[in-house]
């Protein structure tokens, strides 16, 4: 069956209705933008399905396996004689699964904004951005080659940038976003990096070409790859961990995730969209995307390991003591997308050893759901509540039936209880570390314990607590506002019944899914328990939080400043990188011995002075330097430098 | 003889231009404003097109000029930024007792880099270059009333002749030692010996003059903010392309004997080029200073992708710069009409632009986003290019100081586009009544941003002359 006919149509109906909306919208679709967005969505959702249909279930399997297909492909720039960028549509399981997901998604998204950004002036502005936004998150996805997935993350970045920064009237909104897209710029010059490094060795910048040839050991190309090295590390390992600083960057992975809290800024839908199911994943999906080439690579997987655990334990703690409901799911995000990573990383890559890969995608996929409907639940509730703020909640459950409900399922779901979706897809990973190491899996199962806690944390101030105040309250909102959470979590239970290892997989091959009762008994317990403090401690007003966060003292507090990551960067960045301090060594080295303050000082007044002279407006002073930068040349490449 | 008509066509259609200004000039009519500049403008727009129908290729006076398809395809790039230019100045000459001098001036300049482009002799070479060189100086000149105009013109003549009087030296040393100043010799005679490599290095550092690299660019900043907004973009354009043209065929044909010592000086170049341009356009508040230190970081970028020495980086080159003078051109025409209209040149009185002037706003927001390289526009593209073709030789040091400054840069040009969106301001520049001519201009260069990115037909074909 042949998928070229419309598939093209998936990514360029969001595009569409970008330039339609982007163009005209203000002028003339002011009022109408929003639906006319969300039937252009409704189609490309519509036809994402039908391909998913047709993929897994009508042309299958050959022999045993799912094939990649490339469904289109167009060689767009012949770059050089052996390298040429395509612009192509690659199908395969995971990327199937991301277009149902991403179009899902956003048409939830798209409809839930009908009500909640209703009445906004830059009403079709927004959803022309939303638009850019799906357009080149579905040609993310589809990328066939290592450029056009370049391409399409930077414009992620750029679109997201918008979206964030949407409100530019808040000057929050506008440092938020712009916090985003340079801490994602600056990972992302590492994606480039590692993007040239694998294309330099690997010969090619096609992803099927790429595996091909860097994963068969006698090829030139991998003995090239394996015995360059850089520091005593093979070039390999340097390119997939570049690349993995891209996706650690996008997926807000530790240290690199400080944005992501400060991204709440943007719009509530617009964090459902980014900040749950799509961009923050993206950086999960570049891995697996490039899986074939990591498994073979113990050091690149250790990594990934390490930093997907660091980053799953340190969100959920943080996650703890934040007051600001939407921040709470910014870290728990960070926590869950932190174990779809380390899932990867204990990952094998066939058969019963791909276990891990199946479960990371499959939590992916389920958290998908649930997380997108925990931030649309906030942005309702935000929307009758007018603040962020856990304290100003509190007993709303009465006031918005169907929103406690579906936010209750989607608690259920993320603290992983029986028989809702996050249950099954946090079973498979936790078997995956369990079978790979009893570290992980100690921390994992921790963590999964503190989630069920700050999910119900968060639940119980909300809709619990104490009573809400019922003056100037406006309903729940609209029909269009309701539909997508009810939708949400309908996908929130059922998402967790699909065997998934029969569709998704490391080598294409089905894999069969198994239920230990006794090895789920463990995390469902903690999670209980998890789930009965949260209760005990917030379900009712009372001072007990108060007591023991008093008792806790010195952690709680540290936890609750973020550990002073933010103020660490701040440090690094503004003292250190703009201010450009001469040596850095040398500075090190004064600033151990001198203390902070004096060298800062120093290392500033010595910056200025040498800047003053440099630009000092003299002509004479120019052509000095001019000469003594022709003398060093002669000296260093006549005397020096040879070859 | 028919011969010499053929090839120089396109030097012959600009000098007749400059006879036809200089009658006008000296013809007792007064001409009116309004005619005498939409003549200019036809005459090159004329020249501009012209320039697609002429593909003689061959040598002249005796191998002292060359032509081909990639010159003529570098001569048109040039004609088509000196286009946009004189559409973006329309406004500023319309006021300005000396319109046409201003264009048998630049024209002549043009006339220089055509000559430069294609010499096939350091000589030949060294005449362009002073014909390109000397009459920019009375452009910087060119507001009359304004103190920092003359300023500027001194310290660009004096630079440009210290830098010239160096360059000669170095070709002389040249001679010296190969006994003929044909690039032909002198790519048989190339060696390592000590004095060559002396006449080398100062010829380097003639290109880097020129061009604005790191440690010879300090008369970039001074010259840009002073000169007339017209004359900057004319300089950080058109005469760097060009010089970044010649320096790249240069170093790629007649000096590839040399390829260790002009790969690691051109790395050097490029590294100091990217951060001192960079660590300087953070610090700057005047708009025009702050685009003459992102262009020396630019450059640096450039030079990034010429380190790679095959034919790939000499097309991303050639396809950079095409991008860098919409992009560049793009944010000029805007500075032009508002520095033009208000007189305002700092980037604090950017603040608030959105508010009065939104689609202004989106024209510089787009001209800076593909100075910083995001997609989808071009700059994304040309930087890409540049890194995969520098990237071939291997050198991740080189890509790893880029790729940061890439980083970094996006920090500063952001820092314009909040400003010109976000930031509140009680007296913004006032809505700018726009007419034909820069209109016309920011809608090309913004047409370029977008289309040469996506239609891959502009690298191919460059890439297809080099092959």
């Amino acid at each position: 069956m042949n998928y070229s006919s419309y598939i093209a149509l998936i990514p360029l109906l969001p595009l569409a209705a970008f330039v339609l909306l982007g163009l005209f919208g203000r002028k003339y679709f002011n009022r109408s933008a929003g639906i006319i967005a969300t039937l252009f969505l409704l189609i490309a959702t519509v036809l994402s399905l039908y391909t998913a249909y047709q993929y897994f279930f009508v042309n299958g399997k050959v022999g045993d396996a799912y094939q990649s297909i490339t469904a289109l492909n167009y060689t767009w720039l012949t770059f050089s004689e052996n390298v040429s960028i395509d612009m192509g549509i690659m199908l395969d399981p995971i990327s199937v699964m991301m277009l149902v997901v991403v179009t899902f998604v956003s048409l939830m998204v798209h409809i839930f904004s009908l009500g909640y950004m209703k009445g906004e002036e830059r009403f079709a502005t927004y959803y022309s951005f939303l638009g850019l936004f799906t357009f080149s998150m579905l040609g993310l996805v589809v990328s066939s080659n290592l450029f056009q997935i370049y391409m399409f993350w930077e414009l992620v970045g750029a679109s997201s940038y918008l979206l964030i920064g949407y409100y530019f009237q808040k000057p929050s909104a506008v440092a938020a976003s712009k916090k985003a897209f340079i801490v994602t710029r600056f990972a992302d010059l590492g994606f480039l990096i590692g993007i040239l490094i694998l294309a330099f060795y690997g010969e090619s910048l096609d992803f099927n070409t790429i595996i091909q040839n860097l994963t068969t050991q006698q090829s030139s190309q991998f003995l090239a790859i394996t015995s360059a090295s850089f520091i005593g590390i093979s070039a390999l390992t340097w390119g997939l961990v570049m690349v993995f600083m891209g996706g650690a960057g996008k997926s807000a992975m530790f240290p690199l995730h400080i944005w992501l809290p400060d991204a709440m800024e943007g719009p509530t839908p617009v964090s459902a969209l980014i900040h749950a199911a799509t961009m923050v994943v993206a950086g999960v999906f570049l891995v697996a995307r490039l899986f074939p080439v990591f498994s073979i690579n113990t050091d690149a997987l250790t990594v990934v390991t390490i930093i997907g655990v660091t980053s799953a334990l340190f969100a959920a703690i943080i996650a703890c003591t934040q007051t600001d409901i939407k921040r709470v799911l910014a870290y728990s995000t960070m926590s869950q997308i932190g174990y779809m990573m380390f899932a990867l990383g204990v990952s094998g890559y066939s058969g019963e050893n791909g276990l891990g890969y199946t479960a990371a995608m499959f939590h992916l996929f389920t958290h998908a759901f649930f997380k997108s409907l925990l931030f649309l639940g906030a942005g309702a509730v935000i929307h009758l509540v007018h603040s962020n703020e856990m304290k100003d909640m509190g007993g709303l459950r009465k006031l918005m039936p169907i929103t406690h409900i579906s936010f209750l399922i989607a608690c259920l779901a993320i603290a992983g209880i029986w028989p809702f979706a996050g249950f099954f897809s946090k079973e498979e990973i936790l078997l995956a570390a369990y079978n790979k190491s009893m570290v992980v899996y100690v921390i994992a199962l921790l963590t999964s314990g503190l989630t069920a806690f700050y999910m119900f944390r968060l639940y119980f101030s909300i809709f619990w607590n104490k009573e809400a105040d019922a003056h100037d309250h406006h309903g729940e909102g609209t029909f269009s506002m309701k539909l997508p959470l009810i939708l949400l979590a309908v996908c929130s239970i059922a998402a967790g019944f699909i065997h998934f290892g029969e569709y998704v997989s490391s080598d294409g091959k089905a894999l069969p899914s198994e239920f230990h009762l006794s090895f789920a008994l463990a995390p469902l317990a903690l999670g209980i328990g998890g789930i009965l403090l949260a209760m005990w401690l917030y379900k009712t007003a009372n001072d007990k939080p108060q007591r023991l966060a008093t008792s806790l003292g010195g952690l709680y507090k540290a936890a609750s400043k973020k550990f002073y990551i933010d103020e660490l960067y701040l440090f690094i960045t503004k003292k250190l990188v703009f201010n450009l301090i001469g040596r850095p060594a040398a500075w090190i080295d004064k600033n151990i011995v001198d203390g902070l303050m004096n060298s800062i000082a120093a290392a500033t007044g010595w910056l200025s002075n040498l800047i003053k002279s440099l630009q000092s407006g003299k002509v004479q002073n120019y052509l000095l330097y001019f000469f003594g930068g022709i003398a060093a040349l002669v000296i260093i490449f006549i005397y020096i430098w040879k070859p | 003889m028919s011969n010499f008509f053929l090839l120089l066509q396109q030097e012959l259609l600009l000098t007749a231009i400059i006879f036809v200004l200089l009658f006008v000039k000296l013809s007792a009519k007064e001409w009116n404003g309004k005619t005498v500049l939409s003549l200019i403008n036809i005459l090159l727009v004329i020249n501009l097109a012209a320039g697609f129908f002429f593909k003689e290729k061959g040598t002249l006076f005796g191998d002292m000029y060359q032509t081909n398809d990639l010159l003529r395809l570098e001569k048109n790039i040039l004609n088509l930024g000196t286009l946009l230019i004189s559409l973006q100045a329309y406004n500023w000459l319309l006021k300005h007792k000396h319109a046409i001098e201003f264009y048998v001036l630049m024209l002549s300049t043009l006339l220089g880099m055509y000559f430069m482009l294609s010499s096939s002799n350091l000589l030949m070479f060294y005449v362009g270059l002073e014909l390109a060189s000397i009459p920019l100086a009375a452009l910087a000149n060119f507001d009359l009333d304004k103190k920092r105009s003359s300023e500027a013109a001194m310290k660009y003549i004096m630079s440009s002749a210290f830098a010239s009087g160096l360059l000669l030296f170095g070709i002389s040393m040249i001679y010296g030692m190969v006994g003929s100043v044909g690039f032909a010799e002198i790519t048989a005679a190339a060696s390592e010996n000590p004095l060559f490599l002396f006449g080398f290095i100062l010829i380097i550092a003639g290109f880097g003059f020129k061009i604005s690299a790191v440690p010879f660019h300090l008369w970039t900043a001074d010259v840009y903010e002073g000169a007339p907004v017209a004359v900057t973009s004319y300089l950080s354009v058109i005469s760097k392309g060009s010089m970044l043209f010649v320096m790249t065929s240069v170093l790629f044909t007649v000096f590839s004997k040399l390829l260790f010592q002009w790969y690691n000086i051109v790395a050097v170049l490029a590294v100091l080029s990217m951060i001192v341009g960079n660590l300087f356009a953070i610090r700057q508040q005047n708009i025009k200073r702050f685009l003459a230190f992102s262009s020396i970081s630019q450059v640096g970028f450039i030079l990034v992708g010429m380190s790679g020495a095959n034919a790939e980086s000499y097309s991303s080159i050639i396809y950079f710069v095409l991008v860098y003078l919409f992009s560049n051109l793009a944010a000029f025409a805007v500075i032009n009409v508002v520095s033009e209209a208000s007189g305002k040149e700092n980037i604090d009185d950017y603040k608030g632009f959105y508010k009065t002037n939104p689609a202004l706003t989106w024209v510089l927001a787009v001209a800076l986003f593909s100075l910083a390289g995001i997609p989808p526009t071009a700059g994304f593209f040309g930087k890409f290019f540049l890194l995969l073709g520098g990237a071939s030789k291997g050198n991740y040091l080189l890509i790893i100081v880029a790729a940061l400054n890439m980083v970094l840069s996006l920090y500063y040009y952001l820092r314009i586009i909040k400003a010109m969106f976000m930031d509140a301001n009680e007296t913004p520049v006032e809505r700018v009544a726009l007419n034909w001519s820069p209109k016309i201009s920011m809608f090309v260069c913004v047409a370029g941003i977008v289309v040469t990115g996506i239609i891959s037909g502009a690298y191919e074909y460059i890439y297809s002359l080099l092959k």
